[in-house]
């Protein structure tokens, strides 16, 4: 006997836990199209119909999306990780090798694959500001959605940086030696700038202290690159999406009319 | 007369009617594309290529070079030409806040939301060489340098003997005052009534703020040049610090 696919497909769907969840059918109608847009949480973040011009690959490059979905890889991937990870001088680079080796399973793929979109996501982020510049689309009314699209900038890349230190290696560790003696050299706030003296910052009371916890990069170093990667600079950034990504809804996406 | 604006109004222009199209699946689609095939990208690639990982970190032995993060090598770069709080602080935050600025001083009309340089020359060619600048320099400090950041082709070998660099000298105090404040100073003023219309556009403060950032950008560069064509390392010195 052959199955009524028909039937089968009825008798789930139409009933009444089903369409508690699903509130549409799935038939490509006009109608469907835009309930599948509005009545979904995730995907309702679009309008749900578009400028034809506005979505063209060649205008976007999909580059701001692709940014949004490496911070999603990487938070994905970023909790794995912290499942065998340790922000301890003494067991931190322990546990980096565990990863490489493979100790823990599909460890190396999981801090590669980290690490790398980590990268990529700093390159996305540069040209997706490169392609809004270049089509104009911070002009009116969508200056301050650049500004924070600015912020974004900088928060990428201190995520990157916070994380770099990290794996408590030498290249994180003199990496992030060079980095943060920047902040020493702060006029006014570092104690190694211009006027610190003037205004008593010394090694143990400036802004590198503040960023290191110390006055060398030691373990309140390694635990406050550790917090800030994975918890303060993360939240940051994804209340500053939300803001960026409200802007493009409220402003209109740009492209020509 | 009726019947004439009747005809205006019914003709369809562009302006009124961008076509519009679902948004799933056309642009849905789309997008779930891309991240799959960054998937695939980043899957094939973390496969073949290992994260960098040395030994465990030595504070009693230091890398040479340390090289920062890549994308922050062209800030370490200018350390060369630099002391560290222009360098490192003065410089990242006056870019930071020169992007910032952007929006509000660029107040040409044209060319929002499509890909033009004949309508904005001036914005486009500034900010591509910005751009461009500051890649080139993150490949100089990837490839280029080597121990005590001299330099080194990228086919080169990496050696202590490398040539003595020569002398440095600076410009005596009054001169360097002279000189920033020749640059400036002109640099501010004679824009202004070679392209009146540019100043006229854009009123005192944005143009003030424009050139202001532009000079500096500039001013970067020449500080290169100075650097490299006549080995000078500071333009000014003061007790307090050195330009």
């Amino acid at each position: 006997m052959i199955p009524d696919l028909k039937k089968i497909t009825d008798r789930i769907t139409q009933n009444e836990i089903w369409r508690s969840i699903f509130r549409h059918g799935y038939e490509d109608t006009a109608r469907n199209r835009v309930l599948q847009i509005i009545s979904n949480i995730w995907l309702h973040i679009h309008p749900s119909t578009v400028k034809k011009d506005s979505v063209r690959l060649s205008y976007t490059f999909c580059l701001g999306g692709l940014t949004f979905f490496i911070f999603l890889f990487e938070t994905l991937t970023g909790i794995l990780l912290m499942f065998y990870y340790t922000p301890d001088v003494n067991r931190a680079y322990a546990d980096m090798l565990d990863l490489s080796n493979n100790a823990v399973p599909f460890g190396k793929l999981l801090r590669n694959t980290h690490r790398w979109a980590g990268h990529a996501m700093v390159i996305t982020v540069c040209f997706h500001m490169l392609r809004v510049f270049l089509t104009g689309s911070y002009k009116v009314p969508r200056q301050f959605n650049w500004v924070v699209g600015v912020v974004l900038l900088v928060l990428t890349l201190l995520l990157s940086f916070t994380g770099y230190l990290l794996p408590w290696d030498q290249l994180g560790y003199w990496a992030i030696t060079v980095g943060t003696n920047m902040a020493g050299a702060t006029p006014i706030l570092g104690y190694q700038g211009p006027f610190a003296d003037l205004f008593g910052f010394t090694i143990d009371n400036d802004i590198r202290f503040g960023l290191l916890g110390g006055t060398s990069i030691q373990a309140p170093a390694l635990l406050r690159a550790y917090v800030w990667h994975c918890i303060a600079l993360p939240s940051l950034a994804g209340a500053l999406m939300m803001l960026h990504f409200w802007r493009i809804r409220k402003d209109g996406f740009s492209g020509r009319l | 007369m009726s019947a004439e604006v009747g005809t205006v109004e019914a003709r369809p222009t562009k302006q009124a009617t961008p076509e519009k199209i679902h948004t799933w699946p056309h642009l849905v689609a789309k997008e779930f594309l891309c991240a799959l095939l960054f998937i695939v990208f980043i899957f094939f690639y973390s496969y073949y290529v290992d994260a960098p990982l040395r030994e465990l970190a030595n504070p009693g032995e230091p890398e040479n070079p340390a090289k920062a993060p890549w994308y922050f090598l062209g800030l370490q770069e200018e350390l060369v030409y630099f002391d560290p709080w222009y360098a490192g602080v003065v410089l990242p935050s006056l870019i930071i806040l020169g992007l910032m600025f952007i929006p509000y001083i660029d107040i040409n009309p044209r060319g929002s939301g499509y890909y033009t340089f004949r309508e904005r020359k001036f914005a486009v060619t500034i900010f591509s060489f910005g751009f461009l600048l500051w890649y080139v320099l993150i490949l100089i400090g990837v490839y280029c340098r080597g121990p005590f950041w001299a330099w080194f082709w990228p086919w080169e070998q990496w050696t202590l003997a490398f040539p003595t660099p020569p002398p440095l000298w600076s410009f005596p105090a009054p001169l360097g005052v002279l000189v920033l404040l020749a640059y400036f100073g002109a640099g501010m003023v004679l824009p202004a009534y070679r392209w009146r219309d540019f100043y006229n556009r854009l009123g005192r403060v944005r143009y003030s703020i424009t050139m202001m950032l532009l000079l500096l950008m500039v001013g970067t560069i020449l500080k290169i040049g100075l650097r490299l064509g006549f080995n000078i390392k500071y333009v000014l010195m003061t007790p307090w610090f050195n330009i």
